[in-house]
């Protein structure tokens, strides 16, 4: 028996008064991968974003509903306490605030949710230890300023290290793979997957098959003009990765 | 009141004024007396005075402490450090007299070091004062650096010979405590000699619900590759102005580090001027201040190279909310033959309000070619972006918007070279971004 976990139903979102989701519905059960793909500016990033309570976004129609609870109706850390995690396409960098603070901060809020009393620092480093191991993470990364002068592809693996360090039920990782080498992809791929539980789920957005012959997921969907216009298995990615995007377009028109 | 109230005053009362003086301040005190007649209080029309409006200040009819009586505070028992644990050589001015005890005495100072009442040291060893104080005074064209000059009776002396070190850093608290509107002056010597080396805290305090208006004027010396130390933590009250003149003169190798926090305050004015006057300096000067309700800061600075070779860096951070004002205004000026001049100003701003204000001018005048000089001015709201990324981490907006201004001001308070203070200053920034104890909690009188 399935677990819901998330279900969007017929949701619409503007910027600026201009709507980029036109409809969008999904379900994802608890243990699940999810893969998005579609071509740029789809709104797949708009979409989590709209998960994730981004304020420039409105919600014009639909609802949205995590563990039997009214998402919309939840500020963006109350969602991110609740257990949605971002890892952002985009990893913004905080000059001055120190990994160790930030993720200090975040674990403890987490903890305070769910009427967890705060870390010990001791205990607190040694999950962050833990944890970086996991993902193979520099020291060096962890003793900076979050995200400052990282390159591309050490922004993406802090995302993931947060990720470790803050044990989400549902992630949303935003194109983590672009900007990784090789390697690297394999690592932050290979950390997903060790925190895969039964209980926990992720919608994966990916431009390329290749991130899915790590993560494997179990339906692949097509976000297209802000709506999902076909879902299939890990198959459908391959077939989109031979015919491109015009295929699709051929279909829904 | 006006300017006439208290020119009258001079010529009323010079007399008693000099003869309850240090000696050495009376020297030149009609010459700075009349450049205040000339010039009374700055107005919104006075160079460098634009942006600060001291007119509502000058209309309390305050009192004057001429006759020098001891105010009937044991400084001792009202004042907390801010600073516990600083483990320093602590002085006490108590509104403009220099407070002294069998404590302050019993302090046992490295040989040679003198620290003391201006007046006192001025009477025993005019030798020591004579030769600088006033020389950079004069030279300042500023109406309260003048207004000071006239009116200025004692004040903290300190005097670190060739060679030596302070071992522990030196505490002035200027302390503000009266019934009565009360306006207190007075003025500072500091004189490194050669290769000396000393550390000051200066901290001002408020207490109690009268009104106060403060001159400082602080002249400090450096001789040749002389180290210092400046540091300036105002924890007073809105009911304060305080108007503080910090003078440097720099001389060759020698390295000097102001840092001006200001957390709690009314009106307040700290004109810094530094020269350079000998090649291979170094200089650092910064500051920060959090600003609410109608707090207004004021910093405007100098740093004037007058030699070549030397480097100078500037930083100021304003955090201001509510109805509070900021002014900056930093004059970095390069003597014609001051070749290999480094000198970087920086001046960022952080309004959270939309009746917050602040009004930033760099002033660059360069008159040599061989030099990296530059600057930058900006002023926005907390980065919305980083903001979001850190909600989405589950940290509350609040605390998030707090971790990004204490981001913010980070680099200022890093250039603290005292740790116990710089921890201290970490959680008065903190206290104060919380927007807990609006007023400072150094003394019996706010608990
Ligand atoms: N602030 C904004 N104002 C106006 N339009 C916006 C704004 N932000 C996003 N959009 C538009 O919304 C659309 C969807 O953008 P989104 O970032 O969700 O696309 P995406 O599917 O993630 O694309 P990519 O694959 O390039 O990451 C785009 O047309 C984009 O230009
Ligand atoms: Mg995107």
């Amino acid at each position: 028996m399935k677990t819901m976990m998330l279900e969007i139903r017929n949701l619409h979102a503007a910027i600026n008064g201009k709507e980029i989701l036109k409809g969008v519905n999904l379900t994802v059960n608890a243990g699940e991968v999810h893969a998005i793909m579609g071509p740029n500016g789809a709104g797949k990033s708009t979409l989590s974003s709209v998960l994730t309570g981004h304020p420039a976004f409105t919600v014009t129609e639909g609802s949205v509903t995590f563990n039997g609870k009214n998402l919309l109706d939840m500020p963006p850390e109350v969602r991110a306490r609740e257990g949605i995690f971002l890892s952002f396409q985009y990893p913004v960098e905080i000059p001055g605030v120190s990994m160790v603070n930030f993720m200090r901060a975040a674990v403890n809020e987490h903890r305070k949710h769910n009427n967890l009393p705060p870390l010990s620092a001791s205990d607190f480093l040694r999950l962050m230890r833990e944890k970086k191991e996991l993902v193979e993470m520099d020291n060096k990364l962890t003793n900076r300023s979050v995200n400052e002068g990282f390159s591309g592809g050490e922004k993406k693996r802090n995302e993931i290290f947060q990720m470790a360090m803050l044990e989400p039920k549902l992630s949303i990782l935003d194109e983590t793979d672009s900007g990784l080498d090789i390697d690297a992809l394999r690592i932050v791929a290979n950390g997903v997957n060790k925190l895969k539980t039964p209980d926990n789920a992720s919608i994966v957005i990916t431009h390329y098959q290749r991130l899915l012959d790590y993560i494997v997921p179990d339906f692949v969907h097509i976000l297209y003009d802000g709506r999902i216009v076909k879902t299939g298995t890990k198959e459908l990615a391959l077939e989109l990765e031979e015919k491109g995007y015009d295929w699709i377009k051929q279909e829904t028109v | 009141m006006n300017e006439q109230t208290y020119i009258d005053l001079y010529g009323q009362y010079a007399e008693t004024l000099k003869n309850n003086a240090a000696p050495a301040l009376n020297a030149a005190r009609d010459m700075f007396f009349e450049r205040f007649c000339r010039s009374g209080f700055p107005t919104r029309r006075t160079e460098s005075y634009r942006h600060t409006d001291f007119g509502d200040v000058f209309a309390v009819d305050y009192g004057l402490n001429l006759n020098r009586l001891a105010f009937p505070v044991n400084p001792y028992e009202v004042f907390h450090c801010d600073v516990p644990g600083i483990q320093s050589y602590m002085y006490f001015v108590v509104n403009d007299m220099f407070y002294s005890d069998a404590r302050t005495a019993a302090q046992q100072l490295p040989a040679g070091v003198i620290i003391g009442s201006l007046k006192q040291v001025s009477e025993e060893r005019p030798e020591l004062v004579e030769p600088y104080l006033s020389r950079l005074a004069e030279r300042k064209d500023d109406p309260f650096v003048a207004f000071n000059g006239a009116f200025a009776q004692d004040g903290f002396f300190m005097y670190v010979p060739a060679g030596v070190t302070l071992d522990r850093p030196v505490q002035l608290v200027n302390i503000m405590r009266s019934d009565a509107d009360l306006m207190a002056n007075s003025h500072n010597l500091i004189v490194l000699e050669e290769g000396a080396s000393a550390k000051l805290l200066v901290c001002d305090h408020a207490m109690g619900g009268a009104r106060f208006c403060s001159t400082r004027t602080t002249e400090v010396f450096l001789g040749a590759h002389a180290n210092y130390e400046h540091y300036k933590l105002e924890s007073t009250s809105e009911n304060m102005c305080n108007i503080c003149s910090l003078l440097v003169q720099q001389q060759a190798g020698s390295n000097l580090l102001a840092n001006i926090i200001t957390l709690h305050n009314g009106i307040t004015r700290n004109t810094v001027q530094i020269d350079l006057d000998g090649e291979d300096c170094d200089t650092m000067l910064c500051g920060m201040t959090v600003g609410g309700r109608h707090q207004l800061i004021d910093n405007t600075t100098a740093i004037m190279h007058n030699r070549p070779g030397c480097r100078s860096n500037e930083l100021f951070k304003y955090i201001l909310e509510e109805n509070s004002m900021g002014v900056f205004n930093g004059l970095l000026k390069v003597a014609p033959d001051a070749q290999k001049t480094a000198a970087y100003q920086t001046n960022r701003n952080i309004l959270l309000s939309p009746t917050a204000r602040i009004r930033t001018k760099p002033q660059l005048e360069i008159y040599a070619d061989d030099v990296k000089c530059s600057h930058g001015a900006t002023t926005g709201q907390l980065d919305e972006s980083a903001l979001f990324y850190m909600r989405q981490r589950g940290i509350s907006e609040q605390e998030a918007r707090l971790l990004l201004m204490f981001a913010f001001v980070h680099d200022v308070i890093e250039n603290i070279r005292v740790d116990v203070l710089k921890e201290r200053i970490r959680l008065l920034v903190e206290k104060r971004l919380r927007g807990e104890g609006s007023k400072c909690d150094s003394c019996s009188f706010c608990k």
